[in-house]
């Protein structure tokens, strides 16, 4: 179908965008790279949304080195994302993460700020923020604010974000020498969503694992963690299905989803060995 | 201070080369713009979510879903159609092993196929099977299945030099 729009700006700075969004008076939607607000619009589930464009702010698209953590611009697309040197050394997980995200021609469009405020149970970059225990920074009328990732996605298509702000960043903490970082996940064809997914991160200070596509919301597995950070994977498995609550739905049942879960831990545990599963 | 949004854009971009412009409706997608407004009826508009690709085009030198992204955000855009990539030969080669490889059947996809596959061998190198197969995931074909269309990209691959660069590798590449 076609899109119904109520009407469109563009912003010409962070400040105008948000102006913009506060005289939309509660009807306004952030647009950035489209790839899936578009969609959303064309199969009418949004209508009437007086769009803010904010895909010409050039000062959301980059990523700066900060010291202990990167800090990277909520229009940073997926594909640079893939791409950036600073990304590839610091937080592996986030590049490694674009192969499994859509198709080429959006990862050419789509944005990790987009991806992130847009909040999908099914997509890779909530869950990936939420392993690298990463910061969501929005700015809004009354100034700007830091969310911590697990306390940032809310709900299906829920956040933090109030009305009249914009996810300007997202900081994550850099990669320590011999930290691991790793993403799987499955899907029936490449770009589908994925059945389920998960990704590992395994640090000094011990493990984190994520999951997405198995719950409302990306979830953080902390008796999973705790399992592994007692070097405990067949008590890891057992505890990671009793935390999670996938659906059920055409794609997969909630018991599939379960056991896959197990599956891609097993996986992801081994790949930070060294090892294949 | 709703006046601030319009339901109307003006756009001046680049079509082919060519400069255009426009006002568009503020929901009007790229694609719709392109075919309706400019006349370029190459690209096609199907799915309108962004999974088929049969709207695919290049935008500042990107394959894009043509029906998700707004004609509004295209304003100083640079955008290619297959219409022009056929005019200027850029893509003659890969329209010819299309052929040569009967890679295309209805034809529905291949405007799409075409500008997505361009995209993969404009890298450079010569792209394994799996990684040709990887790069058009997001362009659906009905007819002929894919075998024929990844052996098109295949030959075109190797034809603009890609065998040179598997030779440089120790021929790692090479399949």
């Amino acid at each position: 179908m076609k899109a119904s729009v109520g009407g469109y700006a563009r912003a010409s700075s962070l400040d105008h965008a948000l102006q913009l969004l506060a005289s939309a008076e509660g009807a306004g939607r952030v647009l950035a790279g489209g790839q899936s607000l578009v969609a959303a619009m064309n199969m009418r589930l949004s209508t009437g949304d007086l769009l803010v464009d904010i895909s010409r702010l050039s000062e959301l698209s980059g990523v700066s080195d900060e010291g202990d953590t990167l800090r990277i611009g909520a229009l940073k697309r997926h594909a640079d994302v893939g791409r950036d040197a600073l990304v590839c050394a610091h937080a592996p997980l986030l590049a490694e993460a674009v192969h499994y995200i859509a198709h080429a021609a959006i990862r050419n469009r789509g944005t990790i700020g987009g991806a992130c405020a847009h909040a999908d149970p099914a997509a890779e970059f909530p869950a990936c923020v939420l392993a690298l225990g990463a910061t969501m920074h929005v700015a809004g009328p009354h100034g700007s604010r830091a969310i911590p990732a697990e306390d940032f996605f809310e709900d299906v298509f829920a956040t933090a974000i109030e009305e009249g702000e914009i996810l300007t960043a997202i900081t994550v903490p850099k990669a320590g020498s011999g930290e691991a970082q790793v993403i799987e996940e499955v899907a029936r064809r490449s770009g589908d969503y994925a059945l389920a997914g998960l990704c590992l991160v395994k640090r000094d200070a011990g493990h984190r694992v994520s999951l997405f596509s198995v719950g409302p919301k990306p979830i953080l597995a902390t008796g999973a963690m705790a399992a592994l950070d007692a070097g405990d994977l067949d008590g890891a498995v057992a505890a990671l299905a009793g935390e999670l609550d996938p659906p059920s739905d055409t794609q997969a049942s909630a018991a599939y989803r379960r056991h896959l879960a197990g599956v891609l831990l097993r996986r992801a545990v081994a790949r930070t060995e060294g090892g294949k599963a | 201070m709703t006046e601030m949004f319009r339901d109307k854009v003006d756009v001046a971009l680049t079509v082919n080369g060519e400069p255009v412009e426009a006002r568009v409706p503020a929901g009007q997608h790229l694609i719709d713009f392109l075919r309706q407004t400019v006349g370029l009826t190459g690209a096609h508009a199907s799915c309108e979510h962004g999974v088929c690709g049969a709207c695919t085009v290049r935008v500042n030198g990107e394959a894009v879903r043509g029906c998700l992204m707004l004609a509004a955000q295209a304003d100083g855009a640079e955008v290619w159609t297959v219409e022009g990539l056929s005019d200027s030969a850029a893509i003659a080669d890969l329209q010819e092993a299309f052929v040569a490889r009967n890679a295309a059947q209805c034809g529905f996809c291949t405007p799409g196929m075409l500008v997505a596959a361009e995209e993969l061998l404009s890298q450079g190198g010569l792209p394994s099977r799996a990684e040709i197969r990887e790069h058009l995931s997001g362009n659906y074909c009905r007819c002929t299945g894919y075998e024929a269309i990844v052996d098109a990209v295949e030959d075109v691959a190797r034809a603009r030099g890609g065998e040179d660069v598997a030779r440089a590798r120790g021929g790692k590449g090479a399949a």
